[in-house]
């Protein structure tokens, strides 16, 4: 679904990616680990079309980036650590607003629908600055599958949030992930990765260094203890 | 899979038709969005409304606006008025779009990047003319006169599409800056004085009542500079957004 | 580190001599001018640093449509060198324009069309400037800082048609604004010889200094660079 050759990104003189390869395939769930600055963020808003590659090859669903833009914006969902949305308006509005940008059919009944997934049915004509920052973002999830695409990305979804909007959050990533939509999500909460993801990628100095299935790992432990070599050996070894 | 994914697709071709369409309604999508959110917090448009009438309150002390004065100086002290409160607007409209990244959502949404610049500079100009059609009744009523003539009225139009095509895409710059409150009328001002010189001239020859032949110079050159400052601003607005 | 390259010092030394030679000329070759005697001399300098302004300017749009058709960092490097050479050179400019104007238009100021545009330059520079420091990513501020010397350079003579428009609408009652009323004169064959190497001589310099500020600006890139390697 995703698939990533020898992707460079720099910004001025800085290297950020380092011709990194990546590969998700469809229905997959891949949580991107690594330490700060490793450049997931900068990976991200590359797939999301929000920033040129430099060099390299980056194609989603097929469509390559950034020439064909257009297409993989149709099928891609983002969510940020910014939840998108516009404070003035009511969550109904800002979803109706999304709607038009995406031409979805039968809008009013989706809207409604996508409200009830992430359980903001009852407060659908209220200001989306009256929002706690849990619900805003649970909007912005709504708001990124409103025009149910085939991938979605999510940014440090849990950034900013306490245990209870957390939780919450977690059902509704699990939610999206169950219809068989692919899911790259970056974090360095290992714990909620773990509840998560069906893979585990490390990015550090701007490569993957280490790649691992759900299946091979036992417990939440042995994820970290993958993770912490996988950042302190530099020529860590794929998968 | 991936065997067949790396495999190149076509893009499907969409009719020149359904283009169109979807152009117009993402436009007007954004466009609606703003007007909505307006209608709600209502803070541009009173900032920038209680902003214009204190520049002319200003002005007033300032340039002792007498009957005598105020033929040849009215002109000016509206264009003015209307330049600095629309800054304002312009920064707040584009602030509004930065604070919780939603320039980012509407880069996402499938739509052309000129859509978003249309509809944002339409919602400006629609901010613009309100402020406008505030401040021309109260100055007319401050000052015993009437403004209200289709002449000026085409000016002011004329004017603030200039202003608000260069002002949208400057806007759009200025917030991704550091210093984003003090520079939209930095970079702003020396650019569009060539639509400002010419609108306080074609107000000022309506004001004066001096003859059609004189004012539609201005006028004819209003919408030259429109329709350049229009194509530039939009030609250039996917390399302010893009990353 | 790269040597300085040989042709620069060769530009160096030339402009130099080119330089002294343009003084001697002006001062000693060329005649005294009848009715405005020793301030006429400035005109010859007047000239050409606003020429070298003009240039800038163009060298600057030119760089920024180099750097958003193909990205490449050197564009914005010359891109800002000519702004900033041009920014000084334009100021230069208007204050021998106002050393002139002093004696023979009365007064150090007037919105004359050309005066009321080079301030206006500068002013767009100085935003030029402003907009640069404001931003932190070096890619953002380069494609921000070409669209707006593109921007400047439609908009300058747009200004200058409008403010011309102005002045023929409404004739000016104090003075005239135009050199050609008050203060014009023939140019003798000997003047002419001087204006025209003094034009060359700055264009020269133009080019020296322009050379320079390009190489320190790749310099410096280069320094960010590897100071980023280090601290990785």
């Amino acid at each position: 679904m995703i698939r990533v050759r020898k992707l460079v990104k720099r910004f001025g003189p800085k290297i950020v990616l380092r011709s990194m390869d990546f590969d998700v395939a469809a229905g997959e769930f891949v949580a991107l680990l690594g330490p700060n600055g490793a450049g997931k963020t900068t990976f991200l808003r590359i797939l999301a079309s929000l920033s040129r590659p430099a060099l390299g090859e980056v194609r989603i669903a097929g469509y390559r980036l950034p020439d064909q833009a257009a297409a993989v914006r149709r099928r891609l969902g983002v969510v940020s650590h910014q939840p998108l949305l516009y404070g003035d308006l009511t969550a109904m509005e800002n979803l109706r607003f999304y709607g038009r940008m995406y031409a979805i059919d039968d809008m009013e009944r989706r809207i409604l629908d996508v409200l009830e997934m992430v359980g903001l049915a009852n407060r659908r004509h209220d200001l989306v600055r009256t929002f706690s920052r849990g619900m805003q973002q649970r909007l912005a999830i709504g708001r990124a599958v409103l025009h149910d695409p085939e991938v979605m990305l999510f940014d440090e979804p849990h950034t900013g949030l306490d245990q209870d909007a957390c939780a919450m959050l977690d059902n509704v990533l699990r939610a999206v992930a169950a219809r068989g939509r692919t899911v790259v999500m970056t974090s360095h909460d290992l714990a909620r990765a773990a509840d998560l993801a069906s893979r585990f990628d490390v990015l550090s100095r701007g490569k993957i260094v280490a790649s691992v299935q759900r299946a091979e790992m036992e417990t939440t432990n042995n994820l970290l203890a993958f993770y912490r070599q996988a950042v302190s050996e530099p020529e860590a070894s794929r998968g | 899979m991936d065997e067949q994914l790396s495999v190149s697709v076509e893009v499907p071709r969409v009719g020149l038709r359904a283009q169109t369409a979807n152009f117009l309604r993402a436009m007007w999508a954004v466009v609606w969005k703003d007007l909505a959110a307006e209608w709600r917090s209502r803070e541009l448009l009173t900032g920038m409304l209680v902003f214009a009438l204190l520049v002319i309150l200003i002005f007033n002390f300032a340039l002792e606006l007498d009957a005598k004065a105020r033929a040849s100086v009215t002109s000016g002290v509206l264009w003015v008025t209307f330049a600095f409160a629309g800054t304002l607007g312009l920064n707040r409209s584009m602030a509004a779009e930065k604070d919780r990244g939603c320039l980012d959502g509407l880069l996402l949404a499938p739509v052309d990047r000129s859509a978003i610049y249309f509809g944002k500079a339409i919602g400006n100009l629609i901010f613009m003319l309100i402020v406008e059609l505030v401040v021309l009744p109260v100055y007319s009523v401050l000052y015993n006169t009437n403004l209200f003539s289709p002449g000026l009225l085409l000016v002011i139009l004329l004017g603030s599409v200039g202003y608000v095509a260069v002002g949208t895409l400057l806007s759009t710059m200025a917030v991704q800056a550091r210093t984003r409150d003090i520079l939209l009328p930095i970079l702003l001002f020396p650019l569009v004085l060539p639509v400002l010189i010419a609108a306080v001239k074609a107000s000022g020859g309506i004001l004066q009542s001096v003859p059609w032949e004189e004012v539609q110079v201005w006028i004819n050159l209003l919408v030259v500079y429109d329709v350049i400052f229009v194509s530039i601003a939009f030609m250039f607005f996917d390399y302010v957004v893009e990353e | 580190m790269e040597a300085k390259p040989r042709w620069l010092n060769v530009l160096d030394i030339l402009t130099a001599i080119f330089f002294v030679a343009a003084v001697l000329l002006v001062f000693v070759y060329t005649p005294m001018e009848r009715t405005m005697g020793q301030v006429q001399k400035v005109f010859y300098f007047h000239v050409a640093t606003a020429w070298v302004g003009m240039l800038g300017f163009l060298v600057a749009a030119i760089a920024g449509v180099s750097y958003l058709v193909k990205g490449e960092r050197k564009y914005d490097i010359i891109g800002l060198a000519a702004v900033e050479i041009s920014l000084v050179f334009f100021f230069v400019a208007i204050v021998m324009g106002s050393i002139w104007a002093r004696p023979i238009w009365n007064t150090w100021w007037t919105w004359d069309p050309r005066l009321t545009t080079a301030t206006i330059v500068e002013l767009i520079y100085a935003a030029y400037i402003m907009l640069r420091q404001g931003i932190e990513d070096p890619d953002r501020r380069a494609r921000f800082g070409a669209v707006y010397a593109i921007l400047g350079f439609i908009s300058v003579p747009l200004t200058f048609i409008s403010i011309r428009m102005l002045r023929t609408i409404h004739p000016v009652v104090i003075g005239s604004s135009d050199p050609s009323a008050e203060g014009s004169f023939n140019m003798s064959p000997k003047m002419r010889v001087a204006f025209f190497f003094s034009l060359f001589t700055f264009s020269m310099f133009f080019a020296d200094l322009l050379w320079h500020r390009v190489r320190m600006g790749k310099l410096a890139a280069k320094v960010e660079e590897l100071r980023l390697k280090v601290s990785a």
